[in-house]
């Protein structure tokens, strides 16, 4: 009987896949390309995938650092942008840019969209997914590019490859920080919660959820259930029949989502860390409650909208400095597995 | 001495290459600057315009040659095939080679090849072979050994997998076992070897080469076996142990170096390394033009490069026990310690001795918390209201994800002994079978100590009777998980009467078994409550119809305080 429960939910996740698909060809119209450079694509290329709407601020290190990584060529989809973000990356040598004032929410965030573009020009790519407000880190990642870690997955036969989301926050309250567009934002976020993380297993997607960190500590107290989910799986080896089922926290098909070991021993993975908590996110808030794009059930999040608007302080005596990535491999936020 | 003649005269290269066209030129310029001729075998699957390509890029060298080309898959014939294609040639072009070097393109040399020559040179009859037999070699992948050499293996292992598996599966059940051919005993090592003339040619020109040729043919992974078993046939001397450092993970894949391995690779003192990364321009920069590198005319040593490359597979393999992280979610009953460290539990200690959570703390120095699962809050250790790893004591947060928020805090405060109480009234229901099921916990319990802030507290009696039976259910389930055959923790209970009888004892056991301070007694006692009329209040109960039977007998008139003579019976599960 298990097996035919099994088959059900595989034949209804194959559907499930086709209808997204089917979706992302759907909303391709709502895409008005600005820039297209993707003929430099070449063929081992790393390319970089990702939705962004007023984030003139994040990009200018957001781009560095990825260049630095080894990611050859990014694919950018801007959401109405009014502070020049869209002029800026137009007038990057390897950035794609795509334009639409379509709903983001109703995009799936955006995922609609990035899907088509993966579908188009990332197949048989190793392919990153990312918000602004995210930095990759994996271990060696000071001293070895993202190829090498592809083609070591490649050999190793892994086709994706966890990571971890660590909410970043300064010390003092959020909107007395300050930042330039540039700087590395870990200079002013280099505090994180290392061990406050609930995982719990999702077996119709056979990925896990993680939750925890400093949102869930200090927002979601009174409901842990719905605090953000931290896992994300966003680099993966692409094929025109992946689709992200929601933001880059789990994929179809589902054996895309096992980044983890079962038997006691450890995968490699990763971190994002997240910069969500740069100064400029007080004012934000207030906007962003009212826009009412970022939740499937907005009305649920007033009060961490309201919270983050408040100009809060999240550091606490128990928070860890961040070092580097030695620090989160032995703390075991990541790991480098076997990976030496 | 004639320079020319004595250059590299000893050592010749056979090189075999698939990949990386410019970093296997840049390698063998490098050999060949030493004088040391090469003969190339390019893997057929590789385009006949970068073939041409590599093979102009590299005219202007005197002594190279190229053999015929053979598909080299992974873990088949093509490799041996290839191997001996080029070893002939380099026999036949070379005649002043005494030692054939096999490399492949991901190969770096990492001292200066004139120590590798002279080093040959000096050892002129000795083969350097990896060769074990079958039973003394740990590093057999997918559980075969011996079988490599009695079964057959028509279907690829790694394209076609379900039906190599099957294959093998199928061959076992019908008792199927090949012939050896002449009675010759498999070994097996690592493929990368450097062999004398004399007895590489044994065996290329061995009469029965055809036999041997079409056995290996059919062998499981034979570029790790063919040269290792024949070269005990003529070998005169064999070291078994590879020049080339070349490290395997569990999955019988090679490690690769990269430029952060620079100084592991020096101090290896190893003459030859597998596997570059191409791109490791650092590696490759430090040891093809960096010649005048000290001259330290040391024996290899791969011993730190070994205990590393070990650890990495423990880790990939076995982890580290009691993490729960992106990348390591151990199955349930997958993992045999459920949490990283030892620590203790202790159930009804806080309501029988009124300081016990600081005395505790005093005589063992450990971490000392109240009620973790308490209904308000997590009671952490000096009133705190976030611990290690900035766990929160929001009883929600905790109730969660309960067995997350224990797990958490024994990882967050690895180095330093974590004891919590438990009782009847907190949440953890739900964990009780992991902590029982935890060779880490050291649960002590006295059962029915729950009467006592009931017998202290200032409620209406019919309260304190709903309460009570309340507290003794619950009590009663939990040491019915606690005594399960599934347990693993180690578990004592004592009721309440057996306790107080005599409680020095067991206090010194469970002080004993923390085990920091090894005192030969306890310096100091913690302060008992009073207990005086304890035994009407439990007849109260009863008289109203609860029978509180958890605690043990107590009589209804009887000082309590004074102890008893007879000895306590630590009740002891494992």
């Amino acid at each position: 009987m298990v097996w035919r429960t099994e088959a059900a939910i595989r034949y209804r996740q194959r559907w499930k896949r086709r209808r997204l698909l089917y979706r992302a060809l759907r909303k391709r119209r709502q895409l008005t390309p600005v820039i297209d450079r993707t003929a430099q694509i070449r063929p081992d290329d790393i390319l970089a995938v990702s939705s962004v709407r007023n984030e003139s601020a994040r990009l200018p290190f957001f781009l560095e650092h990825h260049r630095k990584l080894g990611v050859a060529h990014f694919l950018f989809v801007d959401n109405c942008s009014d502070d020049g973000t869209d002029d800026y990356l137009a007038a990057q040598p390897d950035v794609s840019l795509w334009s639409t004032p379509h709903s983001y929410r109703l995009s799936r965030f955006g995922l609609d969209w990035l899907t088509w573009l993966q579908s188009q020009y990332a197949h048989g790519h190793w392919c990153l997914m990312l918000d602004a407000d995210e930095i990759l880190i994996y271990p060696h990642h000071d001293t070895r590019p993202l190829p090498a870690l592809t083609d070591w997955l490649d050999r190793t036969g892994r086709q994706s490859f966890g990571t971890l989301m660590l909410d970043l926050y300064p010390k003092g309250p959020l909107g007395t920080q300050t930042y330039q567009p540039g700087d590395d934002p870990m200079q002013t976020l280099c505090w994180f919660d290392r061990g406050n993380y609930t995982i719990r297993k999702q077996p119709h997607l056979q990925s896990l959820w993680i939750q925890g960190g400093v949102r869930a500590r200090c927002f979601f107290g009174a409901n842990p259930r719905r605090a953000p989910t931290m896992n994300k799986v966003p680099l993966v080896k692409w094929h025109w029949r992946h689709v992200y089922v929601n933001s880059s926290h789990a994929l179809l098909p589902r054996h895309l989502n096992r980044v983890y070991d079962e038997d006691g021993g450890e995968e490699t993975s990763g971190i994002l860390l997240h910069t969500k908590f740069l100064p400029e996110i007080v004012a934000k808030s207030a906007e962003e409650k009212a826009r009412r794009e970022h939740f499937a059930n907005s009305a649920l999040y007033d009060d961490y909208y309201d919270a983050l608007a408040d100009n809060p302080d999240l550091w606490c005596e128990r928070s860890s400095r961040l070092t580097g990535w030695r620090q989160l491999e032995a703390m075991g936020l990541m790991s480098r597995g076997n990976w030496v | 001495m004639n320079e020319g003649a004595d250059k590299g005269a000893g050592v010749g290269i056979v090189m075999l290459v698939h990949t990386a066209f410019d970093r296997a030129e840049q390698v063998a310029r490098h050999w060949a600057a030493s004088g040391c001729p090469i003969v190339f075998h390019v893997d057929r699957a590789v385009p006949t315009k970068a073939y041409n390509a590599f093979v102009r890029s590299l005219s202007d060298l005197p002594d190279i040659r190229f053999v015929g080309r053979h598909r080299c898959e992974w873990g088949t014939w093509g490799l041996v095939a290839a191997t001996q294609a080029a070893s002939e040639v380099m026999l036949r072009d070379f005649p002043n080679v005494r030692h054939v070097y096999l490399a492949s393109g991901a190969c770096l040399p990492l001292r200066p090849v004139q120590e590798l020559i002279d080093y040959l040179a000096e050892r002129p009859t000795t083969d350097f072979i990896e060769s074990a037999t079958t039973a003394d070699v740990p590093w057999t992948i997918g559980g075969l050994d011996e079988e490599r050499f009695t079964l057959r293996f028509p279907f690829s292992w790694r394209r076609n997998r379900y039906l190599f598996d099957k294959y093998v599966e199928f061959q076992r059940r019908i008792g199927f076992k090949r012939k050896i051919p002449n009675g010759i005993v498999p070994h097996m090592g690592s493929q990368w070897w450097c062999l004398t003339r004399q007895t590489l040619s044994a065996i290329l020109e061995d009469p029965d080469r055809k036999v041997y040729d079409s056995y290996f043919r059919r062998v499981w992974i034979p570029d790790e076996s063919y040269f290792q078993t024949l070269a005990r046939l003529y070998s005169r001397r064999i070291e078994s142990r590879s020049l080339t450092l070349s490290k395997f993970d569990y999955q019988g894949k090679p490690h690769i170096f990269y430029d952060d391995h620079l100084q592991l690779l020096r101090r290896s003192d190893c003459f030859v390394a597998r596997k570059i990364w191409p791109f490791a321009d650092r590696l490759y920069q430090a040891f093809l033009t960096d010649q005048d590198g000290a001259m330290k005319r040391t024996e290899p040593n791969p011993g730190k490069i070994d205990r590393i490359f070990s650890k990495a597979v423990e880790r990939r393999t076995r982890g580290r026990p009691g993490l729960y992280m992106q990348s390591r979610f151990p199955a349930p009953g997958r993992e045999i310690n459920l949490t990283c460290a030892p620590y203790s539990v202790f159930e009804g200690f806080s309501d029988l001795f009124e300081n016990f959570e600081t005395w505790l703390a005093r005589m063992t120095g450990a971490r000392v918390h109240g009620h973790l699962f308490a209904p308000e809050r997590a009671e952490f250790s000096d009133g705190q209201t976030v611990m290690n790893g900035a766990l929160s004591d929001s009883a929600k947060l905790r109730d969660y994800n309960k067995w997350a928020f224990l797990t958490n805090l024994i990882w967050n405060t690895r180095g330093e002994r974590q004891c919590f109480q438990i009782g009847p009234r907190d949440h953890i229901k739900g964990i009780e079978w992991n902590i029982a099921m935890d060779p880490n916990a050291q649960i002590s319990v006295i059962s029915g100590a729950w009467a006592i802030p009931l017998f202290k507290s200032n409620e209406n009696f019919s309260e304190i009777r709903n309460k009570a039976a309340f507290l003794q259910h619950t009590e009663r389930k939990h040491l019915d998980t606690l005594r399960s055959e599934w347990s693993k923790a180690r578990i004592r209970i004592w009721t309440l009467a057996e306790f107080i009888e005599a409680p020095m004892e067991p206090l010194q056991t469970i002080i004993d078994e923390i085990g920091k301070h090894n005192q030969t007694g306890l310096a100091e006692v913690p302060k008992m409550a009073d207990l005086t009329g304890f035994g009407q209040f439990l007849q109260n109960l009863k008289n109203q119809g609860m029978h509180p039977y958890l605690m043990g007998d107590f009589p209804v008139a009887q000082d309590q305080n004074e102890p008893q003579h007879t000895k306590p019976k630590p009740y002891l599960v494992r």
